[in-house]
């Protein structure tokens, strides 16, 4: 029998694999991304509906507890993929300071509107 | 030998105007200078003041960073075949009269980047700032291994092949131990020399939090693991 927490979980993780198949249609995800995505909502599947394995994985591991294997691994894998956000956000930013450096150089003097309210200030001098 | 003053500027309407008016018209084998204003998304009329006062004013219509604009500047430098570039802040706190000192190496080929600044001789500072300088020093020597005695000064020349060699990518504070990290790289001849700094009201309250430093930090820490 499914308890309540594997339930919601259950249903969860269905919502969360077709998300991933959804914007693998519309493109946004490329073909790798989304196998990644999917095969991490996979294990974490199994991990609810088999949590006997989580135990072996521990075991294996040398971890007291399945839980606490899960925990460890999730929050390497999400340390892991904030960092990949925060250098994707830096090359972005950079990206954005060579278009405006290219207008600037482009039009010199010509006054043009302010595309982005920039309300953040950034440190322009000491 | 051709002169470009490369001044970055972030909402300085009230002094930029000034600023730009005491900058040298002439100098000793130097056969033209031109200022480039880098207007870097200022809100206020930095923009205006800075053409009134006669300045080439190229405009970031956002706000990028002092190392973003000041890259801007040399760019423009690139474009316009400079011989020399020298950066020199839009708050009022150098002293045109350093600029000399800065192109003397340069002129004399026994330098390639010359760093003016503001610790080598003895002048009265505030406290915190003093501490702070210091501390940009060493990280800029634990990360770089660069040994500079004001690895943050704003007030600095570089000879053409300086602006061709160095490629800098910090946007903000970080850019100033970055292109000390490029002259190194590339083996540039590095030169310091003593300049004054003015520090008054005005360019405290406008100038870099000293807050701000640990975000420096850690962009800079974060750029060594990518």
């Amino acid at each position: 029998m499914l308890t309540t927490i594997q339930i919601v979980l259950l249903i969860f993780v269905i919502f969360a694999i077709s998300r991933v198949i959804l914007r693998l249609k519309e493109k946004v995800l490329s073909t790798q991304m989304a196998f990644f995505w999917v095969l991490i909502w996979l294990a974490a599947l199994v991990g609810i509906l088999l949590p006997k394995t989580t135990t072996k994985i521990a075991s294996f591991f040398g971890v007291g507890r399945g839980v606490d294997v899960i925990v460890y691994i999730s929050l390497a894998l999400l340390f892991y993929l904030v960092f990949r956000i925060y250098v994707m956000i830096e090359d972005l930013r950079h990206e954005i300071t060579n278009l405006i450096r290219e207008l600037a150089l482009q039009n010199p003097s010509q006054k043009t509107p302010r595309l982005l309210s920039s309300s953040r200030r950034r440190g322009s001098k000491k | 030998m051709k002169l470009v003053i490369v001044v970055p500027a972030f909402n300085e309407s009230s002094v930029i105007y000034k600023v730009l008016s005491l900058l040298p018209k002439s100098l000793n084998r130097i056969s033209t200078i031109e200022t480039v204003v880098v207007d870097d998304g200022s809100s206020d009329k930095t923009s205006q003041e800075a053409k009134k006062a006669g300045a080439k004013v190229l405009r970031h219509i956002s706000n990028r960073g002092v190392g973003a604009a000041t890259k801007t500047g040399i760019e423009y430098a690139k474009i316009k075949e400079a011989d020399v570039v020298v950066t020199f802040d839009a708050d009022g706190q150098h002293d045109p009269e350093d600029i000399p000192k800065l192109l003397k190496p340069i002129i004399s080929r026994t330098a390639d980047v010359v760093i003016g600044s503001r610790f080598k001789k003895k002048q009265k500072m505030p406290l915190d700032r003093f501490f702070l300088n210091w501390f940009a020093n060493l990280i800029t020597f634990i990360l770089f291994g660069v040994v500079s005695t004001d690895s943050q000064s704003g007030l600095r020349a570089f000879s053409k092949k300086a602006i061709n060699l160095i490629n800098f990518s910090g946007e903000r504070m970080d850019f100033s131990s970055e292109i000390l990290l490029e002259a190194k790289k590339h083996k540039l001849k590095t030169h310091e020399v003593p300049i004054k700094a003015i520090y008054t009201s005005y360019s405290r309250a406008k100038g870099q939090k000293n807050i701000n430093s640990i975000s420096i930090l850690v962009r800079f820490i974060i750029k060594f693991l990518r």
